[in-house]
């Protein structure tokens, strides 16, 4: 292991998968609700929060970064409000890398899950009220289990997306060793200071992880879109 | 026991407005036109949608004013147009899901007798999508029964399937209220099903109810539409007295006497259903003698009507408290110089009884 990874790289993985797996896990409690209530609203405003959803696809990734920066930087609104609160602004910490990351997989996550959801239908969970299942226990016992392959699309891509993110990343969290420096920011680091070895280590390890993930995807689920009309 | 209802519902191009008092027992059929309103009131009444008003089902208050119960807290069974079974969930995963949701000391109706009661011994085992889809509503039928509900309300059950699925159905169906004894309200718009199955019924026309009573009262009232249909019929109840195997006939008493019937496999004593179409029915003055129309009633008449027909007249017809329908020509009514409460003989050409022998 050691001849191929450095102990800074293997930080650098190690904070990848960490940021990855709570990315994941806090995306998915947001992302549920949200794509429920867009699976099934008749909102005239629909169309303008599923554009505002899926955003993060088409924008430059240093565009989100940068405006993330301004917001969580010590002058923007959301760095404002943690002074306030008596804590540091979160540009150039994990927590701001977390909540970059949830932001710019949003759309992988909602849109499977709102094609499961919008699947499901509202009927068989009448039936289930019908059967006395309390709306806890309609979607625990109905909605979960009939959704969960669009469950499974949400959290590998979320977590595979996590894991390939560069520009968000850099531009809210910096290239902080052992702090907020990433796999991917490392083999940037590695590729300017022309250490092709370090980056091949690392980028092939990358490869091979998003690889294997999307081959779970597409095996679970024939149907997957990465992107397109839910 | 009563089923009382008032309840209010807006909707864009449509309203619904429904105070009565169904039975609490037996089958009420509530048939209308599409768009009429019927499934609209079912959902109502199960808190499907909500309407502003009360619900109140033998004893139980489900909905008044702003309390409202919600549905899953209802002890009610529901069937709908759709089979919907849980496509994750074997058969018996299927019918153990309501079941598993009520509390032991609730449970009126064992599982294995519902799964006998609707034949589904051989399909437990399997997956939904494996069942064809009579198959598929009785399960859905089962699982409603299986949370011992107060009420059983099936939307148009039958809808859905070919004609063969809804005779396979059609006994299920009718033996559940008689051997578990709980209220159902039957939504429907086919004529055959409501005259096999209800005991009341219910008109609904544009949200309204527009007549309410037992099923002979409204298939064979004058005021009403369905006595000039063109298979206008009298439902009458009697009870099987006898067989005769040389002829294949059985008996089947009516207060107003005995009629022939084609032989069925029903016990004597078991009280059978009639249907007696309008057009089968002939009247005569005195006793016709040696005719081949064997089936001969005596009765009173109640009321001539005219039809659409300019040369046929309806006459409604009291039988011993039940009452039928007779179309006759004009011609007859006139050289017969039939009036209301002049006593008749009819002769009943053709009878059917209304109930599988299963």
């Amino acid at each position: 292991m050691s001849d191929w990874y450095s102990s800074a790289d293997l930080t650098a993985l190690w904070l990848s998968l960490k940021l990855a797996t709570i990315t994941v896990i806090a995306l998915l409690i947001i992302a549920m609700p949200l794509a429920w209530w867009l699976a099934h609203t008749r909102w005239r405003l629909r169309p303008v929060i599923e554009a505002i959803v899926a955003m993060p696809l088409v924008l430059p990734p240093t565009v989100l970064g940068f405006y993330l920066l301004l917001f969580l930087g010590p002058r923007g609104w959301g760095g404002e409000l943690m002074i306030a609160a008596g804590q540091p602004p979160l540009a150039f910490t994990f927590t701001g890398l977390v909540i970059g990351s949830m932001i710019y997989s949003l759309p992988f996550a909602i849109q499977p899950l709102q094609n499961a959801f919008q699947a499901i239908g509202k009927d068989v969970l009448e039936v289930a009220a019908t059967l006395r299942a309390s709306p806890v226990d309609r979607f625990l016992s109905v909605v979960l289990p009939l959704a969960q392959r669009g469950l499974l699309t949400a959290t590998v891509l979320t977590f595979a997306h996590t894991l390939g993110e560069f520009g968000v990343l850099l531009m809210i969290g910096g290239n902080i060793p052992g702090r907020t420096q990433v796999a991917s920011i490392a083999i940037y680091s590695h590729v300017e200071a022309m250490d092709y070895g370090a980056a091949h280590a690392l980028s092939l390890t990358l490869l091979g992880l998003s690889f294997v993930l999307l081959c779970v995807v597409f095996t679970c689920n024939r149907r997957v879109r990465l992107i397109g009309p839910p | 026991m009563s089923i009382d209802i008032d309840l209010k519902l807006m909707r864009q191009g449509f309203s619904l407005a429904v105070t009565t008092s169904l039975s609490g027992t037996g089958v009420t059929a509530i048939f209308g036109r599409s768009g009429a309103g019927k499934t609209s009131l079912l959902r109502c009444i199960a808190g499907l949608d909500q309407a502003t008003g009360s619900v109140t089902v033998n004893g139980e208050r489900w909905q008044n004013g702003s309390n409202f119960t919600p549905v899953h807290r209802r002890s009610l069974g529901y069937v709908f147009q759709q089979q919907n079974l849980f496509p994750h969930l074997s058969v018996q995963d299927n019918l153990l899901y309501g079941f598993k949701r009520v509390a032991q000391s609730g449970r009126t109706i064992p599982f294995d007798e519902a799964v006998a009661l609707l034949g589904l011994e051989p399909f437990l085992k399997r997956m939904p999508q494996q069942l064809s889809g009579g198959q598929q509503q009785r399960v859905a039928i089962a699982r409603a029964l299986l949370t011992s509900p107060r009420l059983l309300l099936l939307d148009e059950p039958l809808s859905s399937l070919d004609t063969q699925s809804k005779e396979e159905i059609l006994p299920y169906i009718e033996r559940l209220n008689k051997s578990l004894g709980i209220p159902i309200l039957y939504v429907s718009h086919s004529a055959m099903e409501v005259t096999r199955l209800a005991d009341q019924m219910v008109l609904l026309d544009q949200g309204r109810i527009s007549a309410n009573g037992a099923i002979n009262e409204l298939l064979t009232n004058p005021a009403l539409p369905l006595a000039y249909r063109e298979d206008a019929a009298a439902i009458l109840t009697g009870t099987v007295v006898a067989h005769d195997s040389k002829f294949h006939l059985s008996s089947v008493a009516l207060p107003a006497g005995d009629i022939w019937v084609a032989h069925t496999k029903l016990p004597i004593g078991r009280q059978v259903r009639l249907q007696i179409f309008a057009r089968d029915i002939s009247l005569a003055l005195s006793k016709p003698s040696q005719s081949s129309i064997q089936n001969l009633l005596q009765g009173t008449i109640v009321s001539l009507n005219d039809t659409n027909e300019p040369a046929q007249v309806l006459v409604q017809v009291d039988l011993a408290g039940q009452h039928c329908l007779s179309r006759i020509t004009r011609r007859a009514a006139s050289t017969l110089n039939l009036r209301p409460g002049l006593p008749v003989y009819l002769q009943v050409k053709s009878v059917a009884v209304m109930e599988s022998e299963r």
